[in-house]
Formats: C-alpha cells, structure tokens, sequence
C-alpha cells in the first residue's frame, strides 16, 4: 500500500490497487492463524491503542487478536470508566494516549467523522474501527476477502444489500467496496431506511454499477452475494419499522427467495444477527452460509491492515 | 466643527440617492450633498475618491452572546466587529444564557451597550419564556425595556397555536416577529445538508423540507392574523414559490438570508471542516443560484449576517457536536459586494437591503443623509482587496471558512456625530 496513506479512515479515499494490496497481504498473513503457535514477532514492541466509545464485541476482539498474533502490546480504552466520564474531550484523550506510547489507534466512535477527526492531529496512523453511520472499512474488506476466496473473484457481480442502508455503516463501505473492484451492488430495505434520491449520487460509482431498489426479489434476483444487515434496534429500528414481526415479513430474508438468487450465492451478514428479523433461522443451515468466515477473515485483512501502516507492509518475520 | 467628504459615490437609500458628490456635516449634522462643495477655514476635509459613502449599515441579526456566553464574543467585543464591518447597528439575538426572555436581560443588553458598544444595539427578546415554544413572554414589558422585536431564532415556535397568538399579541407594541424556519421534526440531528455530502459524509442531513414547511405555516399565520413575519436566514431555492405567492396574495411577510447563503455551498463541510457547519446548512449551487436571484427579484429584501461567534471549544470537536454557526460582522458588506459586482443588484438596492428595509423590519427611523440628520455614516473602498487574518477579526470567536481567504471591500472610516474613526488606523 501507499506509504503517504497514512491512515485507513474509509473505504472511498481508497484505490482498486490498494484494497488488492490488502487483501493480497492478508491472504498471506492467514496462513499464520494455522499454525500451531499463531504468533510472528512483526509488532514486537509496537503499542496499538483501541479507542473503543460504543459497544463492540466482534469487531474489538478482532482488532486485538490481529494485533496479538503479530506480537504488538495492546491497550483498550472503553468510554465507561475513563477520563471521558470527567468530560475530558476526545483531542485530548486523544493527545494523552499518544504522550502514553500510543503506536496506531483502532477507533470506534458513534459520530461520524471522530477518526478522521483524531487522524487530523494525531501523529500516529488511525484506523476506523466504524464510526457513527458513515463507514466500517476494515468490515467491507474482510467482506471482499470472504468472497474472493470462495466466488475466486471480485468482479463481475452482484451483490444484493438488504436492510437499513441509510444508517449502516458497513452498508455504506461495502457500497463503495464492492463497485470499486467492479461489481454491481443493488439495495434494497423499508424505503424510510433507504438512501435518499438527492445522496445517491455520491453512492453510484459508475452508470449502472448502483440501484436503489424497492422490491427485495429486484435486488437480490441472480445475485452472487447476498447481504443482510442488521436492524438496529437500539437506533433507529423501533421508530421507523411498525414491528419487527412486519419486517420479517416483507423485509427479512427466507429461505423462500433462495430460488431467486444464483446457485451456490453467499449469504453474508456482519453480524450481530437478529435471528427471526433480518434472517431466517432456517437459513442457519443454508450451505453457502459464510457469516463466521467473514469473522476469520476479520482477523487476517486487520492483521494486513496494521503491518501496512506499522511496517509499511514489509514482509512478516517468520513467515515460511 | 465642519466635516467634509469630497467626491464620494454617495449613495443613500432612504432618498433613493445615487451620486458621486460632496457631503458636509456640521456639528455632526447632515448639512447637505452637493456635486462640489467649497470651504476654506474650519473645516476637516476627507476625500472619498473611488470610495462609496453609506449611511452605516444596520444588521438585524447578530448573536452577540452576551450575558452568559462571553467567552465566545461579548457586546463590547462584538460591537467592535460590528464598527469595522461598517455595521452601526446591531440587532442581538435572544438565545443568550439565559436566553432575553425578561426585562432585566433587555436591559442589561441596553445598559452594558451604552457602556461599553462600539455601536447602536437593539435587543430582540424571546417569543417564549425560556425559548421553550410553550407560553409568549411578556411582550409588553420588554418592549418598554427596550426589546425591538421577539425571535426565538436557534428554535422555531412549532406550537402553531403559540406562533399565531404570539403575531396577535405582537400587534399591541409594534414588535417585529422574527422566525426561524426550521421544523425540527424532520431536522432532528441534522448535521448539514441533504445530498452528496451527507452521504459522502456519512452525517444525517436536513432536506429543504424543513425549511420549506416552516416557511409555508408561518406565512399562512401571518395572512390569517394580518401581522408582518420576518423570516431570517432562508436558504433553499424550495421557498422561493412560496415567497411569490406569498408576494401575490399580499401577506404581510419580510424575508432575509444571510451571505454564506449565498456565497457557500455545501462542499465546504468536506473533511468534517466544522468552519462551515451552520445552520441553517450550507445547500447546493442550485441554491445559491435561487437565493441570488430571489434577492434580485425583491422576493429577498433584507441581508444580515447571523453573526454566531464560536471559540474553538465547540469547533475543534467532532463534527457532530461541533456548534452551528460562523462569524459575519465584518463579511457581511465584502461579500454582498459580490452581489453587485455579479449584476444581482445596483449598488443602491444593495444598500436598501442592508440599511433602508432591516431598519422598516425592525420599525426604526433608518440612518440617513437627510438633512438635519444625525451623521451616522461609512466610507467604504468596494475595491479594496486583503486576506482576512485572525488579526483583521476584531471578534473574539475567529470561526469562520473564510478564515485567511482572500476578500474585496472594506471599511475605511466611520463617522457617528462629531466622532471620526479611521479603521485604516491601529487602536480605536
């Protein structure tokens, strides 16, 4: 990857050629979760600070564990319990943290903007771990990841994206992601959680490389890749959805419509799922499930992401 | 004393003058203008050669965060802004802390303004106590105190019932009502606005519909209760139908928008730049197209500046809760100069909008060159060329995008009665 790509903060201030530099060096990075003492001395003395002020449970594992395997130190700052509760502001949280030996900041933040925000004055590279509704880069990565290594390709598709795009974050990066390496993404959710006409051409990237759709069997009819989004409850689910049973109804995925989507599709979800909401729970045993490889790939594209901007994506010590 | 200004453009909307001449002042009275006027003894002469004489300009919409917010701009600090903008009277918001919803606040703004203002300040009181939107504050009273009109500006009186009482009340003591056009339902966390950047951004947008819906109750209420609305800072080509209409069935109604809004548009905000988050937001080029053409079909009569004074505590934040607003005190005339210099408007009109129709909103004789006048007046160099500096800013806050960027027109020289302030000079 560019060295004078300091930080990764979104997908759209990516290139085609850096995310296949990333996923490149992740694919190569995998190999060490296999090995009976997943750990390579990379990091050895490199402190990578999480910056955790919203809840996560896969996303800060994942983080962590990328960053163990590759020997760096780690510290994790969650909101509850620190300075933030005596109203100490994010600069200088932020300012603090480096004078403590910071290296690299994993942040997670509710507002959009916070880790750009912190890359702005912050010496050291920023990742966006997702911040408020407007990306989760590191989730869209790992996505294309899991569907080059099992579709063996990332261009020429379709991928269907269902649920509430207006507010997802991971919606909005894997938008960018997936038109980026070629492919087509289409849309679709309650129209109240659909991207307004007046934003949607920020999201097109090309022509026909970007569709609304109201109906759900447009959207996902001979796709490749499907994904379900989460409804989020605790936002702005509950307000704008009469009942969760509706969208199940008209909105969830059942394994009725697996006849529209191509033999063989994947259905993914960046989790965590509601089961009975956005999926089935008869979809659970859909062959081409590949929800908890996204989860291992999560690990190898963070792992890549904190050597390029640690080492500058210099080969890994101990590599075979 | 004698004062005379030679072979200015000499341009006075209240006479509907436009001239290049003399003007004499004695006493600091207003004598009279002729095209060439001769005195040999007792008398200071200044020349305004290629420069444009003005009566000062009155801005009806200033947050001058006093009492309670001074660390961001104080009357003192603010009034100061005020004189080298060219602006010799001010107009002050209510949403101070607290917010002017009593007569002791009112006259506590008159009392500190006369001891400290650099220039004239006239309070607008809030429509509700506490700015709440739930009951009108004592109308009466506060006009007594002082207060020129009622606003609850930052808040928009969604209680229609309220709003419609508040213009009825308002009739009694010749207050100006001042709204703030914004439904807040659909505005709710809205950050800038709808479109590209909100996507791009990844902020929540606020749509012109929520300006549009604002602007259409409050002129139904005004033609239902025949009293005058003021509707401050639009923004959106959404409304101009409905201004027309308004114009047609004769509603009482008076509308302004500001110079960002007419000058900015919504990339600004890229990169989170938290300089350029106001509200309301900065739209699209469309309409800032509108808004100018809006103001050269009179749709738009007034320009002010919504000066809202931020330190860098609620702008070097995240963009989410970054604090709305940006300096405009000493913008406003530099950049509503572009207005003429684009052919929207004469440089007469332009004084009409920015002297002659704030001063009828708000019911006040306006500043003029008619004799016997008090000399209340502006030497200004329209062609004037300087980068606005945080030194240039005689503000306490320095928010604003145009921050070091280059501006045209400036203020030169102010006279109030027998008092002349060269601004080209240090310390005043």
């Amino acid at each position: 990857m560019d060295l004078k790509q300091r930080h990764l903060l979104d997908i759209a201030s990516l290139s085609k050629n850096q995310i296949e530099e990333i996923l490149d060096l992740a694919i190569k990075l995998k190999e060490v979760l296999y090995r009976p003492i997943p750990k390579v001395p990379t990091l050895r003395g490199k402190l990578i600070i999480h910056l955790f002020y919203e809840p996560s449970t896969r996303t800060r594992f994942s983080f962590d564990r990328a960053a163990k395997v590759l020997s760096a130190d780690t510290l994790s700052f969650t909101a509850k319990g620190s300075s933030i509760e005596k109203g100490e502001t994010l600069l200088d949280t932020v300012k603090n943290l480096e004078a403590i030996g910071a290296d690299l900041f994993v942040v997670r933040h509710p507002v959009a903007g916070a880790p750009h925000f912190i890359a702005r004055y912050s010496k050291v590279p920023v990742v966006n771990a997702g911040d408020g509704a407007h990306e989760h880069p590191t989730q869209a990565l790992l996505d294309l990841l899991t569907v080059k290594e099992k579709l063996g390709r990332l261009s020429g598709l379709k991928v269907a994206i269902i649920g509430d795009i207006k507010h997802s974050r991971v919606a909005h990066s894997d938008i960018l992601a997936f038109q980026k390496m070629d492919s087509k993404v289409y849309v679709t959710g309650p129209a109240p959680l659909l991207p307004d006409p007046k934003e949607e051409k920020y999201y097109k990237l090309s022509e026909d490389s970007f569709k609304i759709c109201l109906s759900l069997k447009e959207a996902i009819k001979e796709a490749d890749v499907v994904i379900a989004l989460r409804i989020q409850k605790e936002r702005h689910g509950k307000a704008i959805i009469p009942s969760f049973q509706e969208y199940h109804e008209f909105f969830g995925l059942k394994p009725d419509y697996l006849n529209l989507i191509k033999p063989q599709a994947l259905l993914m979800h960046p989790g965590p799922i509601n089961w009975g909401i956005e999926l089935s729970p008869a979809l659970e045993k859909y062959p081409f499930q590949v929800i908890l490889d996204q989860v291992e790939n999560g690990v190898a594209v963070r792992m890549a992401i904190l050597l390029t901007l640690l080492t500058g994506g210099q080969s890994y010590e101990g590599a075979n | 004393m004698r004062v005379l200004i030679k072979k200015g453009r000499i341009i006075d909307p209240s006479q509907n003058l436009d001239c290049v001449g003399d003007l004499l002042i004695e006493n600091g009275k207003i004598v009279g203008i002729e095209k060439n006027i001769e005195l040999k003894d007792d008398v200071k002469v200044i020349s305004a050669e290629g420069c444009w004489v003005l009566p000062g300009l009155v801005d009806m919409h200033v947050h001058l965060r006093d009492p309670g917010q001074e660390w961001k701009e104080d009357i003192e600090t603010g009034t100061r802004a005020a004189l080298y903008g060219g602006v010799l009277r001010v107009a002050c918001m209510p949403n101070t802390t607290p917010p002017n919803d009593s007569p002791e606040i009112t006259s506590y703004i008159l009392k500190k303004a006369q001891e400290k203002g650099y220039v004239k300040v006239y309070p607008i009181a809030c429509i509700t106590k506490g700015q709440k939107g739930e009951e009108i504050t004592e109308f009466g009273r506060l006009k007594e105190a002082g207060a020129i009109g009622v606003s609850d500006d930052g808040k928009w009186v969604q209680n229609s019932e309220v709003m419609k009482r508040a213009l009825l009340y308002a009739k009694h003591f010749d207050l100006a009502v001042i709204s703030h056009c914004e439904d807040i339902n659909i505005s709710q966390g809205g950050q800038i606005n709808e479109g590209y950047f909100s996507a791009k951004l990844g902020l929540k947008g606020v749509p012109a519909s929520a300006e549009v819906i604002a602007v259409v109750r409050d002129l139904i209420l005004a033609k239902e209760t025949g009293k005058s609305i003021h509707l401050a800072h639009l923004s959106t080509k959404e409304v101009i139908p409905f201004l027309k209409w308004a114009k047609e069935e004769g509603v009482p109604f008076t509308a302004e928008t500001c110079p960002h809004y007419f000058t900015l548009t919504e990339k600004e905000v890229d990169n989170y730049n938290t300089l350029a988050k106001v509200n309301p937001p900065l739209r699209t080029e469309e309409d800032v197209e509108a808004i100018k053409q809006a103001l050269k079909e009179g749709l738009i009569e007034v320009i002010a500046s919504d000066h809202a004074p931020h330190s860098v505590l609620e702008k070097e934040v995240e963009f989410e809760l970054a604090s709305p607003g940006m300096i405009g005190l000493q913008l406003l005339l530099p950049l509503s100069l572009n207005l003429v210099r684009e052919g929207y408007l004469t440089p007469l009109k332009l004084a009409e909008y920015l002297i002659l129709n704030p001063s009828k909103v708000l019911g006040i004789e306006p500043p003029s060159f008619k004799k016997g006048s008090k000399a209340e007046l502006i030497i200004v160099d329209p062609e004037k060329s300087y980068v606005l500096t945080e030194e240039l800013i005689k503000s306490k806050s320095k928010n604003t995008p145009f921050l070091n960027k280059e501006l045209k027109g400036l203020t030169k020289l102010v006279i109030l009665e027998d008092k002349i302030i060269d601004l080209t000079q240090p310390g005043v």
